[in-house]
């Protein structure tokens, strides 16, 4: 589904991602971990466009999306959100949601439900709590054709009662069959949703492999936990 | 017959209309603070009056002068894609500028600081031309009440709230910036040949920021991101201001007093409504 192959990025003397190399398989859901400054957010900005890789190259369905402006990458089949909300904060649920995909009333009605939004379609986002808001960004990413979704750090900021609603999409995603990369600290969420976890530290993968044997790999403790 | 003060009056209203609710698509709708708006008014006023001074009809002149604004809106924008926020309002206040310096520099096209004088009328008849202004731009308000409930005006505001969210989804924001500022330049365009044949006169002072800064607060008084605010803005102002005329003022302290009533007008309206008395956007 999507590929990365050796994808660095320095900002001035910082190298943020460093010869970055994994791929995300068709209908499962991979996790990307790693501390605080390990270069998730910049391998997610690379992916979707945001940010230009110094080298490297990134192909999704076998295109080559590398140099491909952010809208063409989205059109090619990228969903994201972000780790800050990031919605159309003057317009309503239904516009919000019509930018993402010219979907009828009962099919923005639908998304709603699913996504546990229960709002009328007229409510204007900045009306929303920021939890409703996280929630509007995904029931967007969600609606917009795509093949491949990417969540930062879904449940960062919110409720208990919307962090409980989320592990609900992301499993039901899962039944699905969708494709996800998806950044997260809570690793008991991520644990419960993730069919392969990709553990970055300082900019370079430390390893891939499945949710069972990376909670017990000694490299991966020493990146969380230190020596 | 209507007193002829009203009637200059109602055709003026009719004009700033046009003039703020396409500055309104620019800044209310689409976010691109645009401060060299006039500039595109100023363009569409010269160059409607030295078609016609040359004997050109009205009718292919006026929409010459919106071609012409339009077409240096979209070099600007293309020039200033990639600024937003105070670096884009620095850049287009800057044309200004440039446009004040040119216009008064080029003698051989625009006669300096001397002007053009002599702009034919459009219609002879005072009350004919404020109904045929009237027309325009009700024409003109329905045109963007239209566009901005398309898919095209909800990109705009998608645009406004959130560039990188848009994209995201898959918007080319480029290209819908770019086509939010000619469409809000050929109608500044068009105001500015209307006002022309209206006075019939344009000199270099057409360029310059008081013009701005009262279409600016008549947006603002009226709130961003809404139509009928633009018009509400456009009235509430010019009537307010306008009224000064009535009281016994010396005409020395006139202008002056005029413009504090306009001041005033403008914070108590925003102090009681903070976006305007329409307004869906934070000012």
């Amino acid at each position: 589904m999507l590929s990365l192959k050796n994808i660095s990025k320095s900002f001035g003397g910082v190298r943020s991602v460093n010869k970055c190399t994994f791929k995300v398989e068709p209908n499962t859901i991979s996790s990307l971990i790693g501390p605080n400054g390990a270069g998730k957010t910049t391998v997610f900005n690379i992916v979707s466009g945001l940010t230009k890789p110094d080298s490297g190259a990134i192909r999704l369905l076998d295109k080559d999306i590398t140099h491909l402006p952010v809208y063409k990458i989205a059109q090619a089949g990228i969903s994201r959100t972000f780790q800050l909300t990031k919605v159309f904060r003057n317009m309503s649920i239904r516009d919000n949601l019509l930018i993402a995909k010219n979907a009828d009333e009962k099919e923005m009605k639908e998304m709603l439900e699913n996504i546990y939004l229960h709002k009328p379609l007229d409510t204007i986002a900045s009306e929303l709590s920021y939890g409703q808001q996280r929630l509007l960004e995904i029931a967007r990413a969600l609606l917009m054709p795509h093949s491949l979704l990417m969540l930062d750090e879904p449940t960062a900021g919110v409720n208990p009662k919307i962090r409980r609603e989320l592990k609900q999409i992301l499993k039901k995603l899962k039944k699905e069959g969708k494709t996800v990369l998806l950044i997260e600290h809570d690793m008991e969420f991520i644990m419960g949703v993730s069919d392969f976890v990709i553990v970055l530290n300082e900019g370079r993968v430390l390893k891939i492999g499945k949710p069972k044997d990376i909670i017990k790999d000694k490299k991966v403790l020493e990146a969380y936990l230190g020596k | 017959m209507i007193h002829e003060y009203l009637l200059q009056f109602l055709t003026l209203i009719s004009i700033y209309i046009i003039a703020v609710i396409s500055l309104n698509l620019a800044i209310g709708f689409t976010g691109l603070l645009n401060l060299g708006h006039m500039v595109f008014f100023g363009i569409g006023a010269y160059t409607s009056a030295i078609l016609t001074l040359h004997g050109m009809p009205w009718y292919i002149a006026i929409f010459i002068a919106g071609l012409t604004a339009s077409i240096l809106g979209i070099i600007i924008a293309g020039i200033t894609s990639k600024l937003k926020g105070d670096y884009l309002a620095m850049v287009t206040l800057g044309l200004v500028f440039i446009a004040i310096a040119v216009s008064r520099n080029w003698s051989s096209l625009t006669r300096g600081a001397l002007g053009l004088p002599g702009v034919p009328d459009i219609v002879r008849n005072n009350f004919h031309y404020m109904i045929f202004t009237l027309m325009i731009s009700a024409f003109c308000a329905l045109i963007f009440y239209r566009l901005v409930n398309s898919e095209t005006g909800k990109i705009f505001q998608a645009i406004r709230d959130d560039e990188t969210a848009a994209a995201i989804l898959g918007k080319n924001t480029y290209f819908y910036k770019i086509l939010s500022v000619a469409i809000s330049t050929f109608f500044a365009g068009i105001a500015g040949s209307l006002f022309v044949h209206h006075i019939n006169f344009v000199d270099p002072t057409i360029f310059e920021l008081e013009f701005f800064i009262m279409i600016l607060a008549m947006l603002i008084a009226g709130g961003l991101g809404s139509i009928k605010g633009s018009i509400a803005g456009v009235f509430v102002l010019s009537i307010l201001s306008e009224s000064v005329r009535f009281i016994s003022f010396s005409p020395a302290l006139l202008g002056a007093f005029r413009d504090m009533v306009f001041a005033v007008a403008l914070i108590a309206i925003l102090l009681f409504k903070p976006r305007g008395v329409f307004g869906k956007v934070d000012v």
